[in-house]
């Protein structure tokens, strides 16, 4: 069964602007947002995973976000290490936590930036991971020495979808959907040499982040407004839950960035 | 030009990081070399790629590296070239750097110093206040200058090969041995002097005796005529036979008219005492003494005549510079601003101008001795070719083909 780390939202807010998505001025309203994430919390509870909660902290709005605490393949996690000083804080909290639930951590060098899950998706294995805006090409390097899997490094360019979770998702099949237009032409014909299915995604539909779904096997948890690829996901046999997620994409992130896999995948590689 | 290495690690291959960064270097306008490249042989296997960057400027160069990072390029620092000073004038410290006759550069404090000119078989003397390397010949070496040695903190970056398929150079040390047709390698090079002619290059002919005696002089006064040569390399004898057979119709006492020799060796003396009695080549000329004939053309065509003198040579005829070390040096003044090199006919003095010239010459080599045009060949190995040939026929031609795109004075 698959387990999953989820934040409650109770100090979430726009407090800062560090994406384009992001505007103090227009805020983020707290009880509906708590009401989005509950029923997030609630969705993900009744499919076959098993959803962990880590503490909240007071100053750290983005704790909420769990994809970015870091990556987690077999029993390591690789902490992240933000770009952002504002969310550099939330690094320890995620790592004492899951240390303290026996998994080893590995320490990238403080100079690389990397933001977990939310730059390092798995397809098959394939660890697909983005770069430029957040997360540095070189971490990705590290990241492939730690796991020794081979690792697709993609260019994001278009900073609204500024990490790969919020362009890209894989699927168990061996598919992926996605929005092309967030990566550079290499980085495009990278993830087409290794996606043999490539579903793309309308640029409406990956401005409602529909990109940024929960995959657990045949269910696909995603923000409501893309009914093009809900139907896309449905002709393929998976089942479409379909959650309002507006408060969240004000901080630009939804239901990927609200989830980590614990693990994302199991051991990899040969080393 | 100004250049860093980088070095790019990681699924580099898989996820076009490498040939991202090489058209990046492109695209803005600078150069790659790949040093190094390891390619990852299992799936999970890292790659590995050292990559020598170089732009015109070093701004390019500081905005292209740091492009380049983004993508992962890490920048390898460069050692500095290790100096030492001249122990005399005259004698390089020991195990001093020898230069080819590549673009060279040398690396001293943050610097990348070319080294100027671009010379074969010289030491490389640093000024450090000025911040200039030169490439500098035994004779030219002061004691206590500090002179590059070892190989530490020197880049050669060597001439890439032409690619363009319509280029006559377009191949790499090209030799079209003697039961080869010519023809067309004739009728290309003919186009070659044309573009080389409409784009102001400068031509030098390197002339040996047998032009004269095999009756080519003809040939060769009229690519003069044409405005085909811009500068003419010989010794001594080439200008005696040449003037010889201006005056007395024969050369070494040979026609090339006739089956048998009428005259004897004297002609080729008396011809060197009339050119002396009148004051030199030019002045002959100009009192109507000499008035055919390969240097009278020269001299109506005002073509640089630059004339050097050996061991067995009869005279000289004025003009002839006899110090070797100062012909050397007359030589390659002469040689560099030229842009298209033929060597003909004449071995030592061939294999002198080619160990002079810069990479970026082309070259042709025509002698009747195979040995003799791969080794004159060998000194511009991408931008040379050869053919082993009788050199009056290969004149013949190439003046006919150009008969038709003589050039108005």
């Amino acid at each position: 069964m698959r387990e999953l780390l989820l934040c409650p939202p109770n100090y979430y807010g726009i407090e800062y602007e560090i994406n384009p998505w992001m505007s103090r001025a227009r805020g983020a309203e707290a009880a509906l947002a708590q009401k989005q994430w509950e029923q997030l919390h609630a969705r993900l509870s009744k499919l076959d995973c098993k959803v962990h909660l880590i503490t909240p902290q007071p100053g750290l709005p983005d704790m909420v976000f769990t994809a970015n605490a870091g990556l987690t393949v077999g029993r390591k996690f690789i902490p992240s290490n933000f770009r952002h000083k504002e969310r550099a804080g939330e690094q320890p909290f995620f790592a004492k936590w899951m240390e303290k639930r026996g998994y080893e951590v590995r320490w990238l060098s403080e100079n690389l930036y990397f933001e977990g899950e939310g730059d390092a998706l798995f397809g098959g294995d394939v660890l697909f991971c983005g770069y430029k805006f957040r997360s540095d090409i070189q971490s990705h390097r590290a990241v492939a020495d730690v796991l020794g899997c081979l690792v697709i490094s993609a260019e994001l360019v278009d900073p609204r979808f500024y990490h790969l979770d919020t362009c890209f998702c894989p699927l168990p099949d061996g598919a992926a959907f996605w929005f092309p237009l967030a990566f550079d032409d290499y980085g495009q014909r990278a993830i087409r040499e290794h996606v043999a299915d490539l579903i793309d995604v309308s640029p409406e539909e990956a401005m409602h982040f529909s990109c940024n779904a929960v995959v657990l096997e045949r269910d696909i948890v995603l923000p409501e407004g893309a009914p093009q690829l809900v139907t896309k996901l449905q002709d393929r046999g998976y089942r479409c839950h379909e959650l309002p997620m507006s408060e969240f994409i004000k901080a630009g992130g939804a239901c990927k960035c609200l989830t980590m896999f614990m693990p994302q995948r199991e051991e990899t590689g040969d080393r | 030009m100004f250049s860093e290495t980088i070095e790019l690690r990681g699924h580099i291959i898989d996820s076009l990081i490498l040939p991202k960064v090489l058209d990046q270097i492109l695209t803005h306008g600078a150069n790659f070399k790949i040093a190094e490249i390891k390619i990852g042989q299992k799936r999970a296997d890292q790659s590995f790629a050292r990559i020598e960057v170089s732009a015109e400027t070093s701004e390019a160069l500081d905005g292209l590296i740091l492009r380049l990072r983004q993508h992962g390029a890490e920048v390898v620092e460069r050692a500095n070239a290790q100096l030492a000073g001249a122990p005399a004038d005259g004698v390089c410290p020991r195990d001093f750097y020898v230069t080819t006759n590549q673009q060279t550069f040398v690396r001293f404090g943050d610097q990348e110093i070319e080294v100027r000119p671009a010379m074969m078989n010289s030491a490389i003397a640093l000024d450090r206040k000025k911040s200039s390397a030169r490439a500098v010949k035994f004779f030219d070496v002061n004691k206590g200058e500090e002179i590059v040695v070892g190989h530490q903190g020197v880049r050669v970056v060597p001439v890439q090969r032409s690619t363009s398929h319509t280029d006559l150079f377009q191949f790499i040390n090209t030799i079209v041995d003697a039961d080869e047709p010519k023809s067309a390698i004739i009728r290309e090079l003919g186009q070659e002097l044309r573009r080389a002619r409409a784009a102001k290059g400068k031509i030098a002919i390197v002339a040996g005796p047998p032009i004269v005696q095999t009756g080519a002089g003809q040939h060769l006064v009229r690519l003069i005529e044409s405005r085909y040569v811009d500068r003419l390399f010989a010794g001594n004898p080439f200008a005696a036979y040449d003037v010889e057979r201006a005056l007395y119709g024969t050369s070494s006492g040979m026609s090339p008219d006739l089956a048998f020799a009428r005259a004897g060796h004297e002609n080729h003396l008396r011809a060197i005492n009339t050119i002396r009695e009148a004051g030199g080549i030019s002045a002959a000329v100009h009192q109507k003494i000499l008035t055919q004939g390969v240097m009278h053309a020269c001299v109506r065509r005002n073509v640089d005549i630059v004339l050097t003198g050996a061991i067995r040579d009869e005279g000289p005829i004025p003009g002839v510079t006899t110090d070797v070390i100062e012909a050397q040096k007359v030589m390659r003044t002469k040689l560099a601003d030229v842009t298209h090199v033929m060597l003909l006919a004449t071995v030592q003095h061939s294999l002198a101008v080619a160990s002079m010239l810069a990479p970026t010459v082309k070259t042709v080599c025509v002698d009747i001795d195979p040995s003799a045009v791969e080794r004159a060949v060998e000194h511009q190995p991408l931008q040379s070719i050869g053919l082993v040939t009788d050199v009056e026929p290969f004149l013949r031609e190439l003046a006919d083909y150009l008969r038709e795109s003589r050039v108005s004075e």
